[in-house]
């Protein structure tokens, strides 16, 4: 559905003997037919070069772009495809109706029917009666919705979303969520890129990390994610106060909560059920017990490095 | 084939609906308030040469209001698009890049016909209600009639001026900030009434190589003076057809030229 060879991307820098800078280097992925794939990493890394070399909104210095088994910006694959640019920014005299029949049109879909989508999609996306102002008076949340709105008008096999959830609120974020994965069901291929890590441990079949530039990790899901357990969170309610130092000698961290069940964190060499056993004999009860797998965002900072990762584990963007 | 041009017919549409949102042709508002006061005006100040007056400076506010038209719109056309990001959706779409340069240029051009129209119905109106004001006496005494249908061939020429104004400020506004378009757009506009100047130049300098370069610049640059028949038409003469005709071929090559420039220019074009 997309491939990339080498894609490379040098942009000019400077006035005067401007000095090329590589936003991307060499990049090579595939996405396949069906897929949620998420493009990863932290800003400046080449997620959105990535994007705009693919619609051919920029031109690679090197390598090559394929969509739709098309080359990068065939009209012919453009029909095909839906775009939501990062921050998307629309005609301000337009209105949110007017805006899609303007695209409607320059998709060649008759009267009737871009009536007909423009109502389904705004209803889809939860634009109201607001639907007749025009933009300018929308919020950011609102421009994004419509631009969720006008990617998905041409009924696109292809979805290529550029931090979808950017400027949502977090009702916003979890309905945008739920639109990607029924546009996934019905068959459809994304591709989006976030920098926000829960987003695409909920969505994604498989991912990509980039790093200045470069891809440091791509693969499934499942195959990133260590299933190695890390340890185990113990919540125990009622733990005499003597059992904290007991335990805490013993490597095991103890935090109160607020409201007052310990918090009891164990490393991935300690069992839980001795410590669970001790604890309830000694009179306290047992809340809950689980198992700590790794994160994206583990992973995340394994392949990029704690300092170099500037990024959101939940609010927007 | 038939695609293309209806995505350039879309994307024209557009940008006349924007220049009608934008409230550009309010300026129609004001063109005929002015003309009105300054026909009444000039109706009381001078005897005998009044309609001469009122013809010319009907005919130098169509051109001017229309200028303003086309290098205001026209050098935002691309740049605001870009500024804006509001390009990245559309360029998503099954849209070429020459496509929608065609389209801003057919879009303006659009909204060009119809504030010149209209300017030009106001324009008969206020003569004809001058010419009905005067005696017939006073009237035998002017070289044409207030109401002289070769009044539209100056209107079509300043139509045929400000297309290629447009093109103009469209080929500037695909690589460059709508200021320097402004001014390079306002430069061109200038030069191009004294380009007659340069065809002699060779004669009034001394250094050959100027002489060249004047020459250069004489066929590079637009020749807006030989699209000016107004002192010719105000005085009751005609024009002769085959120089209207000359008129709109230069101005058809001139404007193909720099739409050719401005889709290749703005087809590499990167949008960061």
């Amino acid at each position: 559905m997309i491939r990339t060879e080498a894609l490379t991307k040098d942009f000019r820098t400077g006035f005067w003997r401007a000095k090329p800078r590589r936003a991307l280097d060499a990049l090579t992925l595939s996405v396949a037919p069906g897929e949620i794939f998420g493009l990863l990493g932290p800003n400046g890394a080449g997620k959105t070069t990535t994007l705009k070399l693919l619609l051919q909104l920029i031109f690679p210095t090197s390598g090559r772009a394929e969509l739709l088994g098309r080359p990068a910006g065939d009209p012919a694959a453009r029909q095909r495809l839906g775009y939501l640019p990062e921050h998307p920014y629309f005609y301000d005299y337009l209105t949110a109706e007017e805006l899609l029949d303007y695209f409607g049109r320059l998709f060649g879909i008759d009267a009737a029917e871009r009536r007909r989508r423009a109502a389904h999609l705004l209803d889809e996306v939860g634009i109201g009666a607001e639907r007749r102002l025009p933009l300018r008076k929308y919020s950011k949340g609102m421009l994004q919705r419509v631009g969720l709105a006008q990617a998905m008008l041409n009924d696109p096999a292809l979805l290529i979303l550029d931090e979808p959830m950017s400027g949502l609120d977090p009702v916003g974020r979890r309905d945008v969520r739920a639109l990607i994965a029924r546009l996934h069901r019905e068959g459809r291929t994304i591709l989006f890129s976030s920098h926000i890590l829960s987003d695409a441990e909920t969505l994604c079949s498989r991912v990509a990390i980039l790093a200045r530039g470069r891809l440091a990790a791509s693969g499934a899901m499942r195959e990133l994610l260590s299933e190695n357990v890390r340890g185990w969170d113990v919540i125990v309610r009622g733990l005499p106060g003597v059992m904290h130092d007991t335990l805490a000698a013993r490597g095991i961290g103890v935090a109160v909560q607020p409201d007052g069940a310990a918090h009891l964190t164990l490393g991935p060499s300690v069992r839980p059920e001795p410590v669970i056993a001790e604890t309830t004999a000694a009179g306290a009860v047992l809340v809950s017990a689980s198992p700590r797998l790794e994160s994206l965002e583990d992973v995340f900072v394994r392949y990029i490095g704690s300092s170099d990762a500037t990024l959101g584990t939940g609010g927007a963007a | 084939m038939m695609a293309s041009v209806r995505t350039v017919y879309h994307v024209a549409v557009h940008v006349f609906k924007e220049s009608v949102r934008d409230k550009v042709l309010y300026n129609l508002v004001l063109f005929a308030g002015l003309l009105m006061a300054a026909s009444v005006l000039i109706g009381q100040l001078t005897a005998g040469q009044d309609v001469k007056i009122i013809k010319d400076l009907g005919l130098a506010a169509i051109s001017v209001f229309g200028l303003f038209i086309a290098i205001f719109i026209g050098i935002g056309l691309v740049s605001k698009e870009v500024e804006k990001r509001s390009i990245y959706a559309l360029l998503a779409k099954p849209v070429q890049r020459h496509e929608f340069i065609a389209g801003k240029f057919a879009g303006l051009a659009l909204t060009l016909a119809i504030n010149i129209a209209v300017m030009a119905i106001v324009y008969f109106a206020v003569l004809a209600w001058y010419g009905a004001t005067e005696s017939e006496a006073v009237q035998r005494a002017w070289e044409a009639p207030a109401v002289d249908p070769r009044l539209l061939v100056p209107i079509v020429l300043i139509f045929l001026q400000l297309l290629v104004v447009n093109a103009i400020a469209l080929f500037f506004s695909t690589f460059t900030s709508p200021a320097m378009a402004a001014a390079g757009s306002l430069g061109l506009w200038v030069a191009g009434h004294f380009n007659a100047d340069l065809r002699a130049f060779d004669r009034v300098v001394d250094s050959a190589a100027a002489g060249i370069v004047g020459k250069g610049l004489y066929y590079v640059l637009p020749n807006f003076a030989a699209f000016d028949v107004k002192a010719v038409v105000v005085h009751g003469q005609s024009v002769p057809a085959g120089f209207v005709l000359f008129n709109a071929g230069y101005a058809a090559v001139y404007i193909a030229v720099l739409l050719i420039g401005a889709a290749i220019i703005f087809a590499r074009r990167d949008f960061k």
